[in-house]
């Protein structure tokens, strides 16, 4: 087991795996969560869960957290197996997640203190490694006010600096920017980036793809508790054909209709953007797309706004991959770029 | 980052500093919101204006006063109400999701609980203390020896304690705070009333009073009585730590396994 002798090791940074998941499987009575998934993530970089929501993205952060038994597989994080060597896991994870759990009545050191105590480091890190973290994440003024006072993005702050308390080598960070502001969103994955650097390795869940995009080096899109792709954000993006057909339709009514038309030009289902009056689908970088196109909405009586060949977004790749359902739940649907933005 | 890896080390003495942990950051919440001591304590001292000036008189006890026979009663109805403080802190961390975090980290997985019962029995000291006070200013006296009156409160005290589990497995069980609490008095309401705790069971009717007789509540509030009084404790004592015993037991088990699986 390589957490044994680490020193060793470190000199292979990005050549071994620091998390690796094997055929997991979990069911909730007669629901799949997670069926036969499989994953690895590379040390010291950052690997993207994405999925909608009820995907399975929490079951595999609380089964990778020890929060929870899988059914079967297996999981090894930071060269400990998550059933049967979930005490020393512990000691080496951190975990943050979309509840920012801390407690509100203790001031924010004394919850990054009893965080380094129970760790089990000794009473006179407890201070310094409080310390270390406030002033890390520019919550030094703030240090010795209760919780309840702080702001969102002060105790999503705090939420993270918490997981780090204890230097872990891997941190899971389950959906760390829900329900934040595009500002605070973008002060935390400053954050984030800087923890990289040091060579932690970290596992986000989001379903935020410019977050995705933004933080982590390959990804995973989770479905009905099936990993459906995997890949940097260009190869998923590659998988689309390189490209994608928008048209822009003059009357929102023709919207279905133009869809319908579009079925079996390029290499995908049409899907429908009721917000921008579009109707997208994938297909190669080859302008012949764009005149069978037209060609079939010209004879439809489509009028048209605008027709046009992009290079497709991670948006196009969830959408071509999860298919035409609609996946986020409406008391979620808040922020930008988010699941099922569209549907069809 | 990854230089420190923390130690791995396992057993009851860190057992012991996780549940110390647990308990300060639980004590440090009793401390910093007063106002819920005080408002806590507001209703059994109208229990005891209620049943000392109001209803006292018409209650008809035999020998001594009968505020030496209500005291009893309400230090462990207190004590057993106090117990609701369990279920409702620990739902409510289970709803915030730092039982989450609590669970990823390398402390002793009964330090949640134990820790969570420790500080409410710490806070249990407390009003119980003041509700002697009360006791005292309404006339209530000591008439035990001095190691009885202690050995009666501590009774008091464990009593409370081990209904603590109760709520805590109550509150694993329904996952809300008011929900908790309302489904931890389910069973404590009648315990209470239907006891020794207020009135002699001799005037209640034949079933009920086979019930009275033998129930945790009306054992250990006789048996503290008699301590207290300084007359022969009987059959209570021992009857009153089989109970405490048996509820142990059974509580810590269903609330520590709820716990693995929350």
């Amino acid at each position: 087991m390589y957490a044994k002798d680490a020193i060793g090791e470190r000199c292979a940074i990005g050549t071994t795996d620091e998390i690796t998941v094997e055929g997991i499987g979990k069911r909730f009575g007669s629901t799949i969560a997670l069926d036969d998934v499989h994953l690895t993530v590379p040390r010291g970089t950052v690997f993207g869960l994405l999925g909608p929501n009820g995907a399975g993205k929490t079951t595999l952060v609380r089964i990778l957290t020890t929060l929870l038994r899988p059914d079967h597989g297996r999981a090894v994080v930071a060269g400990y197996d998550v059933v049967h060597d979930a005490a020393q896991l512990r000691s080496v994870i951190g975990l943050a997640g979309q509840y920012a759990a801390v407690d509100e009545t203790l001031t924010g050191r004394e919850n990054l203190k009893l965080v380094a105590r129970l760790y089990h480091l000794p009473r006179r890190e407890w201070g310094p490694r409080a310390e270390a973290v406030l002033e890390r994440f520019s919550l030094t003024d703030a240090a010795d006010r209760p919780v309840r006072t702080y702001s969102g993005g002060m105790r999503r702050r705090l939420d993270l600096g918490a997981s780090l308390v204890g230097r872990p080598r891997v941190l899971i960070l389950d959906e760390p920017t829900t329900g934040l502001d595009p500002r605070t969103r973008m002060e935390l994955w400053v954050y984030v980036e800087d923890l990289v650097r040091d060579g932690v390795t970290v596992l986000l869940t989001t379903q935020y793809l410019e977050e995705a995009e933004r933080l982590a080096a390959r990804m995973a899109v989770l479905d009905q508790g099936k990993v459906i792709a995997e890949g940097t954000a260009n190869e998923l993006k590659d998988r689309l054909g390189g490209a994608v057909l928008e048209v822009a339709v003059a009357d929102p009514k023709d919207l279905e209709r133009a869809r319908e038309l579009l079925v079996g030009v390029g290499s995908g289902a049409p899907s429908i953007d009721p917000a921008r009056n579009t109707v997208s689908v994938a297909a190669h970088q080859d302008a012949q797309v764009v005149l069978d196109a037209a060609a079939r909405l010209l004879q439809g009586e489509v009028p048209l706004q605008d027709i046009a060949l992009r290079r497709p977004s991670l948006d196009d790749v969830f959408l071509a991959l999860t298919g035409n359902r609609t996946a986020v739940e409406p008391a979620a649907a808040q922020g930008p770029k988010r699941w099922g933005r569209r549907s069809s | 980052m990854t230089e420190d890896i923390a130690p791995v080390r396992n057993g009851w003495d860190l057992g012991i500093r996780d549940i110390l942990g647990m308990a300060w950051r639980n004590l440090v919440h009793i401390v910093r919101t007063p106002q819920l001591l005080v408002f806590s304590s507001i209703q059994p001292i109208m229990f005891v204006l209620l049943f000392r000036y109001v209803f006292g008189g018409a209650i008809k006890t035999p020998g001594g006063d009968y505020v030496d026979y209500l005291l009893p009663g309400i230090f462990v109805q207190t004590a057993l109400f106090g117990g609701a403080s369990t279920a409702v802190g620990l739902s409510e961390d289970l709803k915030q999701g730092i039982v989450d975090r609590f669970r990823a980290l390398p402390m002793a997985r009964s330090a949640v609980l134990a820790g969570r019962t420790i500080a409410d029995l710490c806070r249990n000291v407390i009003v119980v203390l003041l509700m002697v006070a009360v006791g005292l200013l309404v006339g209530f006296r000591f008439h035990g020896s001095f190691v009885a009156d202690i050995g009666a409160m501590g009774l008091v005290l464990l009593f409370g304690y081990t209904f603590s589990w109760v709520f805590a497995a109550v509150a694993l069980a329904v996952r809300d705070p008011e929900t908790a609490q309302l489904a931890g008095f389910l069973p404590i309401f009648p315990l209470v009333f239907a006891s020794s705790a207020f009135v002699p069971v001799q005037t209640m009717p034949t079933w009920l009073r086979d019930f009275a007789n033998v129930q945790p509540v009306s054992v250990t509030i006789d048996a503290v009585r008699a301590l207290v009084t300084g007359a022969p404790v009987g059959h209570w004592l021992w009857q009153s730590f089989v109970w405490i015993a048996a509820i142990l037991v059974v509580f810590v088990s269903i609330a520590i396994s709820r716990y693995r699986t929350v």
